[in-house]
C-alpha cells in the first residue's frame, strides 16, 4: 500500500515555514509527520498529512510549489533493531532509499516513512515478507 | 611622453584632412572588397565617389552587431583567410560569437595604438608590466600585450585567475605597471594588503579596461596602491583596447583619431551631436583591412570634445561613460547581455522561460546570481533532482556567456513579470 507524501519547495528566507503551516492550520489539515530536508539555498518539506490533496490545493492556491508523490508507510515493531531488519530487507533486493523519516506513536508499534528508487517493488517485498504498511488514513486514526 | 607626437598633437584642420583622405579610401575599399556594405550603398544610391570628405560620413548606413551576427562568421571580412593573421572573438547578443579577423597590418596598427596609451600612461621600455588580462579570444591580453611589446616593455603576459602569483612576482620582479580591469586590481590590491606586501610592491601605473569604472573606484585605487591608473577602452568590433585611454589630465579619453572617426550620435534621431552633448558612440576604422567597420553603433553612452588637452595632444576626447543604450552587462570584464542567459535556459527542460540575473561586486569580484523558477511539472520531493538541475543550468550559462554564475531556484511567481518590457536584471554595482 502507498501513501500520498505532500511534498513543498520553500526557499530559504525566514517565516517561509512558517507560512506554509500557516495554509495547513487555516484549512483544517492535520500533519502526522513531517521531515524537513535543507540545502543552504533550499529546503524540502515533506508532509504526511490527513488530507493531502486538500493540502497541495491550498498551497498551490497561496502560491507553493508543491508535488504529491508516493511513498510507502511501514509498521514495524517498536523495539530495538526492528529498522535495522527492515532495511535489511530491502537492501537485499538491491533497492536504494532516496529517504526515510520515522516517527513512533504506539508502544508496541513504530512507524518509519520510506521512499525508495522502486517504490512499487518494495511494496511487493514487505507484502512477501509479511510487513504491514499502511495509508494516511489509518495512521490519522491511530 | 608622447609616443606618435605627429599624430596625436596634428592640427585639427590637418586631422580633419587626413580622415576625409583615409575616409574616401574606406568606402572605396568596402564598395568593392564588402558585399553587405554594397548591397547597403546601393539600396539607398550611393556611389562610393558621393563621399568626397569626412563630413560626408553622414551619408553612410550604419553598422552594429547584429550585422555582425548575420554575416557570422567572416561575412564582413573585406581580405581573403590568406591575409587574415588572428581572429578574436566577443559575447553576441544570442547564441553566436561576434566574430572580427586582423590581418598583419590591423595588428601592427593595434599595438601602435596601444603604445600610444601605455605611453600615456608613463609605460615606457624601462618598466616591467604585468598584463592580467585573460588571452584567449578576448582582445583584452594579446591587444595589451602587443602594445606593450611595442614599446619595449618588459612584458609579463600573466593573464587571470591566480592572484596569488600575481602578487608574489608583482614583488618578486618589482613591477612596475600593470594592465588589467579596474575590479580585478582593486582585488588585488586587497590580496596585497593582506598577504602585507603593499610597502614591497614598485608599482606605478595601472592601465585598467575593460569594464565601466566610477571616479570612486579610481581615487580608491590610486591611494591603495600609491598609483596614477589610467582609463583604456576598446571594444573587439573596433580593434580592442586601445581606441582610446586617459592620459594624465584625466580629461576624457584620447580617440586615435586618425585610425577611429568617432561620432556621438542623438539616440533617437541617430544624427551625430555638437561636443559635450551626451549620446551614443560611434567608430568608423579609418584604416583597417581585415574588418573595417562603418558607423559601427558600440551603444556606449558619452560625450565628446575637440579642444587641445593639457597635455598638448589634439586628438578627441571621449568622456567617462554614461551608460548604454541596450541592456549590455560587463561582468568581469566580460560582455553579457541578458538574452544569452534567455537563450541558454531554453535548453533545460525543467525550468520556467522567467529568469532574473543579480550581479554585485563582493570584495571588487562581480558576482553573477541567476534566479530561476522551476517548472510545476516537474516538482519534485527529492533534493538531488534539484541539485543537478542547478549544476546542469551553471552549466549551461556558462558554456554561453564563458563566466561562472551562481544559480539559484527559486517559489514559484517570484520572478517579476512586467508588463512590457521584462526587467531581467538587478545591477548592485552602480557603475554610471
Amino acid at each position: 500500500m502507498f501513501a500520498k507524501q505532500l511534498t513543498v519547495f520553500i526557499e530559504n528566507r525566514s517565516g517561509r515555514l512558517s507560512e506554509v503551516l500557516g495554509v495547513l492550520k487555516q484549512n483544517n489539515v492535520n500533519i502526522l509527520s513531517l521531515s524537513l530536508a535543507d540545502t543552504t539555498e533550499f529546503g524540502l518539506l515533506r508532509l504526511i498529512v490527513d488530507n493531502a490533496a486538500l493540502g497541495k490545493e491550498k498551497l498551490t492556491e497561496s502560491g507553493f510549489s508543491s508535488l504529491l508523490s508516493n511513498v510507502s508507510i511501514i509498521q514495524i515493531p517498536h523495539k530495538v533493531g526492528s529498522l535495522q531488519e527492515l532495511l535489511k530487507v530491502i537492501d537485499d533486493n538491491g533497492i536504494n532509499i532516496e529517504y526515510m523519516y520515522g516517527l513512533s506513536i504506539e508502544s508496541e508499534e513504530a512507524y518509519v516513512v520510506l521512499k525508495a528508487s522502486d517504490i512499487a517493488k518494495v511494496d511487493e517485498i514487505l507484502t512477501d515478507n509479511g510487513i504491514k504498511t499502511i495509508s494516511c488514513d489509518d495512521l490519522a486514526s491511530l | 611622453m608622447i609616443w606618435n607626437e605627429t599624430k596625436e598633437c596634428m592640427s585639427r584642420d590637418q586631422m580633419t584632412a587626413l580622415q576625409s583622405a583615409r575616409l574616401v579610401k574606406l568606402v572605396d575599399y568596402v564598395y568593392h572588397n564588402v558585399e553587405f556594405y554594397r548591397k547597403k550603398m546601393q539600396a539607398i544610391d550611393l556611389m562610393p565617389g558621393d563621399i568626397k570628405s569626412i563630413e560626408d560620413i553622414v551619408k553612410l548606413p550604419f553598422t552594429t552587431k547584429d550585422d555582425l551576427r548575420d554575416n557570422y562568421p567572416f561575412g564582413l571580412f573585406a581580405v581573403p583567410n590568406s591575409e587574415i593573421v588572428r581572429i578574436h572573438a566577443s559575447s553576441g547578443t544570442t547564441g553566436k560569437a561576434t566574430v572580427v579577423g586582423y590581418t598583419r597590418y590591423d595588428l601592427d596598427i593595434w599595438a601602435e595604438c596601444v603604445a600610444r596609451c601605455m605611453t600615456m600612461a608613463g609605460v615606457g621600455k624601462d618598466d616591467i608590466i604585468q598584463i592580467a588580462y585573460g588571452y584567449g579570444l578576448f582582445t583584452g591580453g594579446l591587444g595589451a600585450h602587443g602594445g606593450a611589446e611595442k614599446i619595449g616593455a618588459t612584458v609579463v603576459p600573466m593573464s587571470t585567475g591566480n592572484s596569488k602569483k600575481l602578487t608574489t612576482m608583482m614583488v618578486d620582479f618589482g613591477a612596475t605597471a600593470i594592465a588589467c580591469t579596474p575590479s580585478y586590481l582593486l582585488h588585488i590590491s586587497e590580496v596585497l594588503e593582506s598577504e602585507g606586501l603593499l610597502d614591497q610592491i614598485k608599482l606605478k601605473s595601472a592601465i585598467c579596461g575593460a569594464e565601466p569604472w566610477t571616479e570612486k573606484m579610481h581615487r580608491e585605487i590610486e591611494t591603495k596602491l600609491n598609483i596614477k591608473a589610467f582609463d583604456i577602452y576598446g571594444l573587439s568590433e573596433i580593434m580592442g583596447p586601445g581606441v582610446a585611454c586617459d592620459c594624465e589630465f584625466h580629461r576624457g579619453l584620447h580617440v586615435c583619431e586618425d585610425h577611429f572617426y568617432p561620432e556621438v550620435l542623438d539616440t533617437k534621431t541617430l544624427t551625430p551631436l555638437a561636443d559635450g552633448e551626451t549620446g551614443e558612440l560611434a567608430f568608423t576604422t579609418l584604416t583597417k583591412e581585415g574588418i573595417p567597420l562603418i558607423r559601427y553603433r558600440t551603444k556606449d553612452l558619452t560625450s565628446i570634445d575637440h579642444s587641445t588637452c593639457e597635455c598638448g595632444r589634439t586628438s578627441a576626447r571621449i568622456s567617462r561613460f554614461k551608460g548604454r543604450v541596450d541592456d549590455m552587462l560587463i561582468i568581469r570584464g566580460v560582455n553579457v547581455f541578458p538574452s544569452q542567459v534567455e537563450a541558454a535556459l531554453v535548453e533545460v527542460d525543467m525550468v520556467t522561460p522567467h529568469y532574473m540575473m543579480i550581479v554585485d561586486r563582493v570584495n571588487n569580484l562581480d558576482t553573477l546570481e541567476v534566479q530561476v523558477e522551476m517548472d510545476p511539472r516537474y516538482y519534485t520531493d527529492e533534493i538531488r533532482v534539484i541539485e543537478s538541475l542547478t549544476k546542469k543550468i551553471a552549466h549551461v550559462i556558462q558554456q554561453a556567456l564563458g563566466l561562472s554564475a551562481k544559480v539559484k531556484i527559486v517559489e514559484p511567481q517570484t520572478l517579476v513579470r512586467s508588463e512590457g518590457k521584462a526587467v531581467h536584471v538587478i545591477d548592485k554595482r552602480k557603475l554610471y
